[in-house]
């Protein structure tokens, strides 16, 4: 990491914080950061991403602005993790993706849009394609399931890889002689953290400061939506490909099949999600918020929801001659997220997940010197 | 804006804990109460923004506290740093109702985590507020406006109509416009006065300049300044404050728990003569840190350097403002403008007077110098290795004494010992009837919790009848 306005203000914010300590409880930023005296840029990319934004030390903060010293680490961590996330992204150039990552995503949606209905209203006889098709196959009479296949399965690897690179190279730049090894137990604190956003909850289960000074815990619940939603898709688009494959079984699947129950509940999950992070994210007070991250974040959430949305609209008008429209506009926004995966504000599961990670894996360490 | 033609049963005159405690108590009793904060909405909460836990008796371990902390030894410990300046009656009932404010203060939605780290002494005696005072306050905002209470900010009471011991109304300043605010009842929660510099410079002269104020600037003692003109009953040394060193590079105001500093017992001390002026190992530093506010106050321009050397560099907490460091004593003279041969030759003396022990910093080492005008008693070893490092030191007062007297209803009291009909005061105005003197962690958070809630629920009882 380097040492950007960002970083340098963080640095005097976290030198206040040590030195009053009032926000240990919050969450593992604090106690973290008091075992140190000092911080090199890249403990700060440690630490940025490590907070989950859940603004209650701003909310605490008697140094917070309009006091001269100006304590801001929530709006500060955020602009440093965006920072991260072109640091560590595979390749390197494409981290300028997140300069103007807004306008980015809106070019790269726009494109994938264009690029499938395009191909769609070249290639397929338009009879076809504007007519209701019904019975086993019916999507592939318009895509073929090996084009399908091709473009998710290359833009979804790429994308894996491109992710596993990103966290390879946070966890090297911020390897310590703690993160060496390991272990099991650590690996399920953090997948606990993760799967339960703990931080999100204020750690006691109290509630962060998601609007304003009050508590609740808005936030954990639709980001719980989100993700699990998101995570009900895949094991719906999974089960359907092994259906596929395995048992030559074709879609459209009937209501109550089980590809269909989970991405109807996934995407309802996920648009509901979405919408609830959007108004947070209106509603809550300016002040701990970075500005400059805000195009990303939109930018993500408006593409998942449009994923989610353009498969729900597919399920409910399948039988109908909208269904290859549906389905040009289904397919393109989720070849535009798999590219995106990347390049965008999606990495923050990633970095956050190693993060949280680092973070059990050296309390344990500790624990064993005894420190 | 709100209506300040509205007959309220009770206002309430301040912002910080305290105050709250009365209001959302009265509130919670039937009555319609206005809170009139002096201080803007992202400064509210007066000295309880920088407080961090409250002292509670309670005699068994709870979710929070370990151990047992019982009546008498809580008594004990209060006699011991007034030194007898209490009221027994009214300390005994706050120590004993301070068992009791805990699970009050969560239904408000406070939450309480185990001592911070670095605190373990008071891990069995204190409650610690998760996320400091100003996440206290909040959750008792939050809780009034939950329940319709009137907040105003930026309202400054200015004086009260105060007639035979009855109060009939309060002229304030809401958002500079004058306004006359009338109430069945009244509480004040105003604070003290250590915000007010002119008023300090009464009992310290021009010496008042040079103090640091480490928290709210909001408390200058308006409203006990116009009480006691009236005839309220006061309590508490006037020329009296609660003071300790802080970094002198703290600003004005508000600089708040970042600007202490521990390194005096590992430190010499001068003034501007750059001699030494007292014995800075007297004993282990929670029991002499608040001596050296006043002693600082006593030299010239009121300031003072504390100088460690490298050997001593990672014993203390530093203050959040950078050591000025040096790599020998006539360059560190130089940048902190003493005169260099006199302070080269304090520094040698001082250290030709060390004696050999074993030094620990954990405990009263006895390692001492001998034949100095000042010796220094404990943990005394030469500084002599460099990088030489220096922290500038001035008074920071935390709290004034003056106050209102009450009685154990929280009744403001006359100086002719009578009782006001419909006054009532809670927090740092009326603290100096039981804490006259000295300090004790946490305590300022109980009376103001415990007398905040007698004042709302008296006030709201008062209002019905």
């Amino acid at each position: 990491m380097h040492a950007t306005d960002a970083v340098q203000s963080a640095k005097r914010g976290i030198d206040v914080c040590n030195a009053c300590r009032y926000c240990e409880g919050y969450c593992a930023v604090f106690p973290t950061m008091m075992l140190q005296r000092s911080f090199t840029d890249t403990d700060m990319a440690y630490l940025a991403n490590l907070c989950h934004n859940c603004n209650g030390c701003y909310h605490a903060c008697q140094f917070a602005p309009p006091h001269p010293y100006g304590i801001n680490l929530p709006r500060d961590f955020a602009e440093i993790r965006l920072e991260s996330y072109a640091e560590y992204s595979f390749p390197k150039v494409l981290g300028r993706a997140f300069n103007r990552n807004g306008l980015t995503m809106l070019a790269l949606v726009g494109v994938s849009l264009a690029f499938v209905l395009l191909g769609m209203l070249l290639f397929v006889p338009h009879d076809i394609l504007f007519s209701a098709q019904t019975g086993p196959g019916a999507f592939y009479r318009i895509v073929s399931w090996g084009v399908m296949s091709l473009f998710v399965g290359a833009s979804l690897g790429w994308s894996v890889i491109a992710l596993s690179m990103a966290a390879r190279n946070f966890w090297h730049d911020t390897a310590s002689p703690l993160t060496k090894a390991i272990s099991q137990s650590a690996i399920r604190t953090a997948l606990k953290d993760i799967a339960t956003l703990r931080y999100l909850g204020g750690t006691d289960g109290g509630g962060c400061n998601d609007i304003d000074a009050s508590f609740s815990q808005t936030r954990r619940h639709f980001h719980h939506a989100l993700m699990y939603g998101f995570l009900l898709c895949l094991a719906s688009t999974s089960v359907a490909t092994l259906m596929h494959h395995f048992l030559g079984w074709e879609a459209p699947y009937s209501w109550y099949s089980l590809p269909v129950v989970l991405g109807t509940i996934g995407g309802i999950g996920m648009v509901i999600g979405c919408i609830g992070l959007i108004w947070v994210k209106i509603a809550t007070d300016p002040a701990p918020v970075a500005r400059r991250v805000l195009g990303a974040d939109y930018a993500l959430l408006i593409l998942l929801a449009l994923v989610a949305k353009t498969g729900l609209l597919l399920l409910l008008f399948r039988a109908t001659p909208i269904m290859g429209t549906l389905l040009a506009l289904h397919l393109g926004s989720v070849l535009a997220l798999f590219i995106a995966l990347p390049y965008g504000k999606f990495v923050h599961g990633i970095l956050r997940g190693a993060a949280l990670l680092k973070s059990a894996v050296e309390r344990e360490g500790r624990e064993v010197v005894g420190g | 804006m709100p209506d300040f033609s509205q007959f309220y049963d009770v206002a309430i005159i301040g912002g910080g804990n305290a105050a709250l405690c009365a209001a959302v108590s009265a509130r919670q009793d039937g009555a319609s109460v206005i809170v009139l904060e002096h201080a803007p909405k992202a400064f509210r909460g007066g000295n309880s923004r920088h407080t961090r836990n409250l002292r509670a008796m309670h005699e068994g371990p709870t979710s929070v506290l370990t151990e047992s902390y019982l009546e008498d030894e809580y008594w004990d410990d209060l006699l011991r740093v007034t030194g007898g300046e209490t009221d027994e009656k009214l300390a005994r009932m706050t120590i004993r109702q301070s068992s009791r404010v805990m699970p009050w203060m969560s239904e408000c939605g406070v939450r309480f985590q185990p001592s911070l780290t670095g605190t373990l002494s008071l891990s069995r005696t204190n409650a610690f507020f998760l996320g400091g005072g100003k996440a206290l306050v909040n959750a008792f905002y939050d809780t009034a406006e939950r329940l319709g209470i009137t907040i105003c900010y930026d309202t400054e009471v200015q004086s009260m109509d105060l007639d035979d011991g009855f109060a009939k109304s309060i002229s304030v300043s809401a958002n500079g416009f004058p306004q006359t605010i009338r109430a069945k009842t009244f509480v004040v929660s105003s604070g003290g006065f250590q915000g007010n510099i002119d008023w300090l410079k009464k009992y310290w002269g021009e010496a008042a300049e040079n103090f640091l104020i480490r928290g709210t600037p909001y408390a200058r003692g308006r409203m006990l300044q116009n009480l006691l003109d009236q005839g309220v009953q006061s309590v508490g040394d006037p020329t009296q404050f609660h003071c300790v060193a802080i970094d002198a590079r703290a600003p004005r105001f508000d600089g708040g728990i970042v600007t202490r500093l521990d390194d005096i017992p590992f430190s010499i001390v001068v003034n501007k003569s750059a001699r030494r002026f007292y014995d800075e190992g007297e004993d282990v530093w929670p029991k002499r840190y608040a001596i050296w506010g006043r002693l600082v106050a006593q030299q010239e321009g009121q300031i003072a350097w504390s100088i460690v050397d490298q050997k001593s560099e990672l014993l203390f907490m530093p203050s959040v403002f950078p050591a000025i460091t040096a790599g020998s004593i006539r360059e560190l003279a130089g940048k902190i403008g003493l005169d260099a041969d006199t302070l080269e030759q304090t520094v040698s003396e001082f250290n030709a007077a060390v004696q050999p022990g074993d030094f620990n910093p954990q405990k009263l080492d006895g390692c001492h110098t001998e034949g100095l005008a000042i010796n220094k008693t404990n943990w005394a070893r030469t500084i002599d290795t460099p990088p030489f490092i220096c922290y500038p030191h001035r008074p920071g007062i935390t709290f004034t004494y003056l106050g209102v007297k009450v009685d154990e209803r929280a009744r403001v009291i006359m100086a002719d010992g009578k009782p006001t009909a419909n006054l009532y005061a809670s927090g740092e105005i009326m603290a100096g009837s039981i804490l006259g003197r000295g300090y004790l962690a946490g305590f300022g958070m109980t009376i103001g919790t415990v007398f905040g809630r007698i004042a709302g629920q008296e006030a709201a009882r008062h209002a019905r009848n």
